[in-house]
């Protein structure tokens, strides 16, 4: 998830900001909220049955 | 970085051949496009995601059309161009269906070949002159 995350956030850090700066800021936000989405789901699908 | 008047007056004659150029190998079109720096993330960045799918164990999906999501993702995969060939020839990406790590090694594929798509689109913005 992480791997993907580093992936997924980079291209489009690249491909939606021109600035490198902005690139990396918005890159590392991307990354952030991948990262704490993927927790957050995680939790919440703890206590479903598989 | 927006595009000046005289690179849309030399781009705009080629935006189809820069966004076959772009599909057949990632970054490419930026590269061509004289974005050189985002040519080359996205080349690095989508061959290894491609690459890093093939080793999870992922599939290079068949064209069924009898199947509807296998076609689909079978779109996505050639979505990444080259590096899809490339494995195809090689004889790479039948996947391993009990393999643990065989749906995320299709999610990587799947994703690298959608991300390129995107890529070719953002060239033909470029090309076109509207970023």
């Amino acid at each position: 998830m992480v791997i993907f995350s580093l992936f997924v956030s980079v291209v489009f850090a690249v491909l939606t900001r021109d600035d490198p700066r902005e690139q990396i800021k918005f890159g590392a936000r991307l990354f952030g909220g991948f990262i704490g989405a993927g927790i957050l789901m995680g939790w919440l699908l703890y206590p479903l049955p598989l | 970085m927006r595009a000046t008047p005289a690179d849309r007056t030399q781009t705009t004659s080629t935006p189809y051949l820069i966004c076959a150029l772009a599909w057949f190998l990632p970054g490419a079109g930026h590269f061509w496009l004289g974005r050189r720096q985002k040519g080359i993330v996205f080349l690095v960045a989508l061959s290894l995601m491609f690459a890093f799918g093939l080793w999870l164990q992922g599939r290079l999906f068949p064209f069924e059309i009898t199947q509807p999501l296998v076609a689909l993702m079978a779109v996505a995969d050639v979505g990444v161009g080259l590096p899809y060939f490339v494995a195809r020839t090689a004889g790479i990406g039948a996947g391993d269906v009990v393999a643990i790590t065989y749906e995320y090694g299709n999610t990587f594929i799947i994703a690298a070949g959608l991300l390129n798509m995107l890529v070719v689109l953002d060239a033909f913005d470029i090309a076109k002159g509207r970023k």
